[in-house]
């Protein structure tokens, strides 16, 4: 069955059906019903990511390191997960401004920048090249291996000349389908929907041949998962397979293949193709992002068995493992297996051939040729006839140049290296992309100075680290090269610059590239000036999801209607010239003669620059067009007039805030104030009051004295006795308005000095000893020996001491009345607790009691037992000394008044009079 | 939901697949043991991809 003819049959009848696909796609699409307007096939499209690489090369991979080709296939879900922030802004930015390649959407960021268009496509095509040549190696060595089976150990390739060469004829092969498939039409949209459909249907065979092999091999040549992974940890290098570590596979290098994939599933060529350009409605991302990481796992399941499989199958066979896929199913003599997995592998590989060199000449023409012909033979090419033959013919041949050129990098280098290897190269090189693209649409700054030198730089970097050692591998270069370093220098070994050791070859090469790039990028950016365009077109990119603005107006000058109808004219037909403007020429307010407005000639270039890309538009628009372009000052006056009435509209909300605040501040003042006053009424009235209640009586008592000068003597004395106990009641209220006045002024004096605590409780015990004994109550005092001096005014402590004392005596029960008072240490501050057995205090009260003139029990029925203003002072002085003055008790069982002093540390300056607060 | 809530979710989903799927949490799975017949360290991987692509899809179709 698998005889040379009837492969090469099977192979064309299979490109001929790609074809017939891809034609009825684009019928469907010319009939308006599009068959990829649906996310399933967008997602499939996207699944253009899984190449030979993946098809063949996995399965190598896993042989030699197990799990270390995963990262490859994590990177892009989980960039996936970010695809909404991303890629869909970047899929905006590109239709808002027709934008159909990465080197179009770079110069465009940049100003619409030729240079920089022109330098990342010579990146890409340099970068990409071996990942073709890949392709062609993933195609001729499968066709060889069905050719010779039912041998499957790998063939020693004898040097074959060009004419014999199979790959060469594969190349020219898919040169041919790539130009029948890509460029049978010059489209401003540069869309192709067959194409599309096309690849959406090679997706689905790959993953349909690759799990039909990975079923077969684990289910029908062993006994399931488990019995695979059971025969294989029999191997010697089972430990390395089943577990992650070594050289190849360690945690720096995972890492850096995951980030690598993350980048490269945006940025290379034919993933921008498919999931930017011929994206049909940016709603598809949605089920894309999860629809797509779900292909790949899909493709992934039976990587691990089928590698494994094949080494428990083949070992010791020298069969080569990138393509145990194809050699497992000939070997067990399943010829029809072995043409559908030849099959899968080529759809991978042509899909990807098909897509990249389509990107990759649309790339070419518009940003390289393009503009390269402009310049140097502006006459002839901006004048005369119709250029779409010349587009055409030189994406043609950069088709065709691409593949030959992939074809030659696989003579020089491709047998020597793996296929991973090659693919990981162009990931790397693609990667350089990375800081002038998402810089580029997330940071208004980036210049396009900075994205030359960080591009060249990673490029160049890329090539030294990269590139070269391969050809250095393949003999093309000197061993010597690699070992000893260029002319013998050590610290400029390819692979390991400036000496720098442990790292695999792509991390470090992906280290040192992203360095310098990164590192020019934004240095060169934050030191460098942008031009007016490009000030323009960086907010264009940046705000890409917010009003569109008027960039029109950036703009000055004037062309003719039908000047710019012949211009597009030239790149398209007559017909489609005339309706593109149609319905501009049409507009409300826009038939102003035959001259045409700023708008409208944006609107041709950019038309034009879906067609030519963005730099060339530009330059074939000022052919045609008396452009006035704003200098630099005069964007610079427009922004200004924009900025400066922003500005000024927040200066003076800025301003209304200031008010708003300051009169919440006022208003806040004013309400303090009254209170205040409110409070100095209470005041006055409650001392005028207190004052009058003792004179009251004092001048009743006096009155009766003085009216009945026969009353009898131990009458009198009784009377004169309440009248000066009035006036010791009254002049200590008065000594403690003075008093507590002072303390609230900070007038009062201060001895501070190292207080004994113990001795002052104490001393008051012994004062209020009297006090006690009259009300029948018992005193116990606690005071341990140690606890340290606290830094306060004696007389002042003692004063609270007093006080607390005095009003446990009278609060406690009237009978078996006990207080007792402890002094301890409790976090690194003396604590002095009076407790005492009387009714207790309700909560409202507890809080009342430290204000002027409130005391405990009713006002009303009780007669007054003190000043009202002990509590209120001791409270002030407490505070004053740095410590708290609390109460805790609930009604019926006690009040404990306890009160808090900083201890006087060794070395503070204590005893220093603080006189005056 | 918002846009912004919804990219918010997407980007931290993004972050915890980087931690799930890299050193140091991936080192906690390569030993030699195994699940079902399944090496550990490939049973985690498969698992931990398929939990990141449903949260994915769940935060995509909750949006």
């Amino acid at each position: 069955m698998l005889e040379p003819a009837f492969v090469l049959v099977a192979s064309f009848a299979y490109l001929g059906l790609l074809f017939a696909i891809a034609h009825w796609g684009d019928r469907r699409a010319a009939a308006g019903r599009s068959v990829i307007a649906r996310p399933s096939v967008y997602a499939l499209s996207l699944a253009v990511y899984a190449t030979s690489w993946t098809f063949y090369g996995s399965v190598g991979r896993a042989a030699s390191t197990g799990v270390g080709f995963l990262p490859i296939y994590l990177g892009p879900t989980l960039m996936a997960a970010l695809w909404w922030v991303v890629l869909r802004k970047i899929i905006r930015i590109s239709k808002a401004n027709r934008i159909t390649s990465i080197a179009d959407f770079v110069a465009s960021r940049y100003g619409k920048s030729t240079l920089l268009g022109g330098l990342v496509a010579v990146i890409a095509v340099v970068g990409i090249v071996p990942y073709i040549a890949l392709q062609l190696k993933a195609i001729s060595n499968s066709f060889n291996l069905l050719l010779q089976h039912p041998d499957v150990a790998s063939p020693l390739r004898e040097p074959t000349s060009l004419l014999t060469d199979k790959a060469l004829y594969v190349a020219l092969v898919l040169a041919a389908f790539t130009i029948l498939f890509g460029t049978r039409k010059l489209d401003a949209t540069e869309r192709h929907e067959g194409m599309v459909a096309a690849i959406a249907f090679e997706s689905l065979v790959k993953l349909v041949a690759f799990v039909a092999v990975g079923c077969f091999v684990t289910f029908g040549l062993f006994g399931g998962f488990g019995d695979v992974f059971d025969r294989a940890a029999a191997l010697p290098e089972a430990e390395r397979l089943f577990t992650l570590g070594g050289p190849e596979a360690g945690y720096g290098s995972w890492l850096w293949l995951t980030l690598l994939s993350m980048l490269a599933i945006i940025l290379l060529p034919r993933q921008f193709q498919v999931a930017v350009v011929e994206n049909v409605d940016e709603r598809h991302l949605d089920k894309a992002m999860w629809l797509f990481p779900l292909y790949l796992l899909a493709i992934n399941v039976f990587v691990l068995p089928i590698a494994l499989g094949g080494l428990v199958r083949f070992e010791g066979a020298g069969v080569d493992a990138d393509f145990f896929v194809l050699a497992m199913p000939i070997a067990e003599g399943q010829d029809a297996l072995a043409l559908l997995a030849f099959l899968g592998g080529l759809s991978a590989a042509t899909g990807m051939v098909i897509v990249e060199a389509i990107a990759l000449s649309t790339m070419v023409s518009n940003d390289l040729v393009m503009p390269a012909l402009l310049r140097a033979r502006v006459a002839r090419v901006t004048e005369g006839r119709n250029l779409r033959g010349l587009v055409l013919g030189i994406r043609r041949g950069t088709i065709v140049a691409l593949l030959l050129l992939g074809y030659a990098y696989f003579r020089i280098a491709g047998e020597t290296l793996a296929l991973v290897a090659i693919g990981l190269m162009s990931f790397a090189a693609v990667a350089q992309f990375a800081p002038a693209i998402l810089g580029g649409i997330f940071w208004r700054g980036g210049t396009r100075n900075g994205a030359l030198a960080g591009l060249a730089a990673g490029f160049a970097v890329w090539a030294y680290t990269l590139l070269l050692p391969s050809f250095a591998r393949s003999g093309w270069l000197p061993e010597s090269f690699l070992e000893q370093g260029p002319l013998g220098i050590e610290s400029l070994r390819p692979e390991h610059l400036f000496g720098l050791e442990g790292m695999d070859g792509i991390s470090h090469g992906m280290f040192w590239s992203t360095l310098v790039n990164v590192g020019f990028y934004v240095g060169v950016s934050l030191f460098s000036r942008q031009s007016a365009a490009e000030h323009s077109q960086a907010a264009l990119f940046v705000d890409a999801f917010r009003e569109p603005r008027a960039s029109a107006s950036f703009w000055r000058g004037s062309a003719s209607v039908a000047d710019l109808r012949a211009l597009l004219a030239r790149f398209g037909d007559e017909r489609r010239a005339a309706e593109a403007l149609a319905g501009y020429e049409h507009g409300p307010g826009r038939a102003s003669g035959d001259r045409a407005d700023a708008e409208l000639v944006h609107h041709v270039e950019r038309l034009l620059a879906g067609s030519i890309g963005a730099a060339s538009a530009r330059v074939m628009i000022a052919s045609v067009v008396d452009e006035e372009p704003l200098g630099i000052d005069e964007v610079m006056d427009i922004l200004d007039e924009t900025s400066q009435v922003i500005a000024h509209s927040r200066e003076l909300e800025e301003k209304s805030r200031e008010l708003e605040a300051a009169t919440t501040e006022l208003r806040a003042a004013n309400a303090r104030l009254q209170e205040l006053d409110r409070l100095k009424d209470d005041f006055v009235s409650t001392v005028t009051h207190e004052l009058r209640t003792p004179l009251t009586s004092m001048r009743a008592f006096a009155e009766i004295l003085l009216d009945n000068p026969e009353l009898p003597a131990d009458e009198r004395e009784r009377f004169l006795r309440i009248v000066i106990d009035e006036i010791e009641r009254l002049s200590r209220l008065i000594n403690q308005v003075l008093d507590l006045s002072k303390i609230e002024s900070g007038r009062a004096d201060w001895n501070m000095a190292e207080v004994d605590l113990k001795e002052v409780i104490e001393d008051s015990a012994v004062a209020t000893a009297q006090l006690f004994a009259e009300r029948d109550a018992e005193l116990t005092v606690r005071a341990p020996d140690g606890v340290p001096p606290v830094a306060a005014d004696r007389d002042r402590v003692k004063q609270v001491v007093l006080n607390l004392l005095s009003n446990a005596a009278k609060f406690c029960a009237a009978e078996r009345g006990e207080v007792a008072v402890e002094l301890s240490l409790s976090g690194g501050v003396a604590r002095v607790d009076v407790r005492d057995n009387g009714p207790g205090l309700a909560a409202d009260d507890q809080r009342v009691i430290f204000e002027k003139f409130r005391q405990r029990g009713d006002a009303m029925t009780d007669r007054p037992q003190g000043t009202g203003l002990g509590l209120p002072i001791s409270r002030q002085i407490v505070a004053h000394l740095g410590g708290e003055l609390w109460v805790s008790s609930a009604p019926g069982r006690g009040a404990t008044f306890s009160f808090t002093l900083p201890l006087a540390r060794a070395g503070d300056p204590v005893g220093v009079d603080s006189g005056g607060g | 939901m918002s846009n912004g809530r919804k990219s918010e979710r997407l980007v931290a989903l993004a972050l915890l697949g980087l931690l799930l799927f890299d050193y140091p949490l991936l080192s906690l799975f390569s030993s030699e043991g195994r699940v079902l017949g399944i090496p550990v360290l490939y049973a985690y991987l498969f698992a931990a991809w398929t939990t990141v692509i449903a949260l994915i899809a769940l935060i995509v179709r909750r949006s």
